[in-house]
């Protein structure tokens, strides 16, 4: 793995660990800073951050969302890529804020700010050229894509590629693993009893593949997954990807 | 103000206790996502074909006040009877007229989506004629008195071995078998002697070609070509969003829709009606009608941005990708369209106050909009409605604001005023790392999420603050 900034890659970009990592998952959003550091990029937070505003917008109080949006604008003042260790946070803001601004004089400040957001995994392949040597013992492990990362950002094989790099991991596919997991922030709350079942059937066939891991780009989706599990009692044991890669190079290693 | 209508939620946690449903939508759902994607190998052919039937789509509604009347005129000139109908009683009666004037007591019955909006079988039972379904699917659903579950495959929600005991106990004569081949014999022996016998045939229409006044239907079971051939006089029914401008349309447009329905490259049948039996012709219906229905279907029409929804082609394919759908079925929908195309069309023609709950079936995980093949964003509809039920534009939709709900809108400023203002985003979330584990799990809300999940555990620390201790910058 290179430290020094190779030609096209970013000096320093910014991170947007999303509200959910900061209250629930602060290592998840860490273990993200430190693959991005090791890959060679100087890593800048801003503390005036909070959320992509997205509950709001899909509840339809597209207000309040815009309101949120614009704190989130004033936050990342420079012109370096924001990275976000979430694609269903990347994709509120880059699909949704032009939308959510559509017909307003902010729409140009708005669209050159989502022109600069990527998700996670994306950006390690693609911008960073990430080389990962596996330290770990052998695992079996599969993967839950989240649905905002493969529809809105279009990040399908970037994570699994990631997997698949490492030499002592088997990537296991479970059953509809492209099948939602139930979460859908409010409508787990508000259908309760069909958010159940589709993470029900989710846990199902993620303990089906025989994996004793299960990685996601999404906390969100984790939440609900991990979750569902620990209350099943399933042998499986639920991680962000930024996570399980940090550990399997050796966290702290050089 | 109306009482708002809670009966989707109801109806969704009670098909979700039915094991023998949801066995059947899984294990079927999985074949037609599985066929589909089977038909669509390149995934390049897919986007251009998707976005070639969306501008083919695009093009007619932009024209569509123009290509009506064209299509109307065309369509005189070539022997048909045409009628317009705003409302579902408004079609009914002209139906009914139709039927009294012929003195038909009996009609014949193509697949219609839009006969199920009104309810037409019913209404013409009321009124003394006998509507027999002549799809198998449709037949099935009619001999147990229920609705369509799907709109391409109505009796989706039934097995055969559902279907066997339904056939024994309402078929004279017919014993109990599991056996497709027999079942499909057994409809068959019943249907064919209406077939030669009814007064009327019906039928739906898939695409209606305004350039040469050509009806357009498609099916594999050869009764559509029966019930629009056979009888004397054949009336179709169609919504007015089903108008194209070109007959050459037609090609990509029944491309993507069997392929994206059943999975087939093509239906067995294609059937292009053009207008009753002509003078040296031996066969063929005497008299050919065209209703062509409204039913809320020009107020979607005047927003733009709603509008995309009359881009459908009625594959189904949102539904049988949808994570909602294969877990309750289409009853649970109340109304005659189910799946992610329900939750855009029902509450715009019944009304948000009737049909608004169902805006929240859905995820937003996006999948419908993903494989729709002529592109309309529904999760980005579902989302345009639910403000909509809130906060209206200016009379967009039937009962816009009719589900605004006060103690939400002082959750969404609360929340809003915390999260755009970094020192109270800080301070909130201090407080929620400080109290929230002890949270109770009982509280609404957690209470839902507890059903089946473990309480989420707040961090002791924010990322903000583990990363200052690590030297990240943070401007």
């Amino acid at each position: 793995m290179s430290k020094s900034p190779l030609p096209g890659r970013p000096e320093t970009v910014y991170y947007f660990p999303t509200c959910l990592i900061d209250l629930f998952y602060p290592e998840a959003g860490m273990a993200g800073i430190e693959l991005l550091q090791r890959a060679g990029t100087k890593v800048v937070m801003p503390t005036k951050q909070s959320c992509c505003g997205q509950p709001a917008r899909n509840c339809g109080y597209y207000e309040e969302a815009r309101a949120v949006a614009r704190a989130q604008l004033a936050a990342f003042p420079n012109d370096w890529p924001i990275v976000v260790p979430s694609g269903s946070c990347a994709g509120m803001m880059k699909k949704h804020y032009p939308e959510l601004f559509a017909g307003t004089p902010e729409l140009p400040k708005i669209q050159a700010f989502c022109d600069r957001v990527f998700e996670l995994t994306w950006f390690l392949v693609h911008k960073m050229d990430i080389k990962l040597v596996d330290k770990g013992e052998p695992i079996k492990v599969t993967w839950h894509g989240s649905c905002h990362s493969m529809r809105e950002m279009g990040v399908i094989e970037e994570p699994k590629d990631l997997l698949r790099s490492l030499s002592n991991v088997t990537l296991l596919e479970a059953e509809h693993e492209k099948e939602c997991c139930g979460f859908g922030g409010t409508f787990s709350v508000r259908l309760p009893e069909v958010s159940a079942a589709m993470v029900t059937d989710k846990v199902g066939s993620i303990v089906a593949t025989g994996a004793t891991e299960v990685v996601s780009g999404d906390m969100g989706c984790m939440m609900n997954i991990s979750g569902a599990m620990k209350k099943a009692k399933a042998p499986v044991r639920g991680r962000h990807i930024a996570e399980f890669l940090l550990e399997r190079i050796g966290k702290g290693d050089a | 103000m109306p009482e708002l209508s809670h009966d989707f939620e109801h109806a969704a946690v009670e098909a979700l206790g039915n094991k023998q449903l949801r066995t059947n939508l899984r294990r079927v759902m999985t074949g037609l996502i599985n066929k589909r994607a089977a038909q669509f190998p390149d995934f390049d052919e897919l986007q251009a074909l998707r976005t070639r039937g969306a501008a083919i789509k695009d093009r007619a509604l932009a024209k569509l006040p123009d290509l009506l009347v064209q299509l109307e005129q065309n369509l005189i000139a070539k022997g048909f009877h045409v009628h317009w109908a705003q409302s579902v009683e408004e079609g009914n009666k002209i139906i009914l007229d139709i039927l009294k004037k012929a003195n038909a007591r009996s009609i014949i019955k193509g697949k219609s989506m839009v006969s199920e909006e009104m309810h037409f079988n019913h209404f013409l039972e009321e009124n003394g004629v006998k509507a027999l379904e002549s799809d198998l699917g449709e037949y099935i659903i009619q001999l147990a008195g229920e609705t369509p579950s799907h709109i391409v495959m109505p009796a989706i929600h039934k097995n055969k071995d559902q279907i066997g005991k339904l056939f024994q106990e309402k078929i004279d004569g017919q014993p109990y078998t599991e056996d497709p081949d027999e079942l499909t014999a057994a409809a068959r022996r019943v249907l064919r002697q209406l077939f030669a016998s009814a007064d009327c045939g019906f039928s739906g229409v898939n695409f209606a070609a305004a350039d040469t006044g050509t009806l357009v239907l498609i099916s594999n079971e050869g009764n559509g070509r029966m019930s629009t051939h056979l009888p004397s006089m054949h009336i179709a029914l169609m919504g007015i969003e089903k108008c194209i401008e070109r007959l050459e349309d037609v090609g990509p447009l029944i491309s993507l829709a069997c392929r994206s329905a059943t999975g087939q490259p093509i239906t067995t049948y294609v059937n292009m009606i053009s207008g009753p039996r002509k003078s040296n012709e031996k066969d063929g219906p005497k008299e050919v009608h065209l209703v062509l229905l409204d039913n809320g279907r020009t107020k979607i029409y005047q927003d733009p941005e709603l509008r995309e929804g009359l881009r459908c082609i009625r594959c189904a394919a949102c539904m049988n990708h949808c994570p909602v759908y294969t877990r309750i079925g289409g009853h649970a929908y109340q109304y005659t369209y189910p799946g992610p195309i329900g939750e855009v069309l029902n509450p715009q023609m019944q009304g948000i106050e009737k049909a608004g709950d169902v805006l929240h079936a859905s995820s937003l995980c996006g999948r419908c909009s993903e494989v729709c093949p002529v592109k309309i964003p529904l999760a980005d509809l579902i989302v345009r409605l639910r403000r909509e039920a809130i906060r209206p534009a200016a009379d967009a939709v039937k009962g816009g604001g009719s589900r605004k709900s006060n103690m939400e809108d002082v959750i969404w400023f609360g929340w809003k005023t915390m999260y755009a203002s970094p020192l109270l985003y800080r301070w909130g979330t201090w407080w929620l790392r400080k109290i929230g584990n002890f949270m109770p799990a009982g509280i609404p809300l957690l209470k839902q999420w507890t059903s089946v999940r473990s309480k989420p555990q707040f961090a002791s620390r924010s990322i903000y603050d583990l990363a200052r201790e690590r030297g990240i910058r943070d401007e």
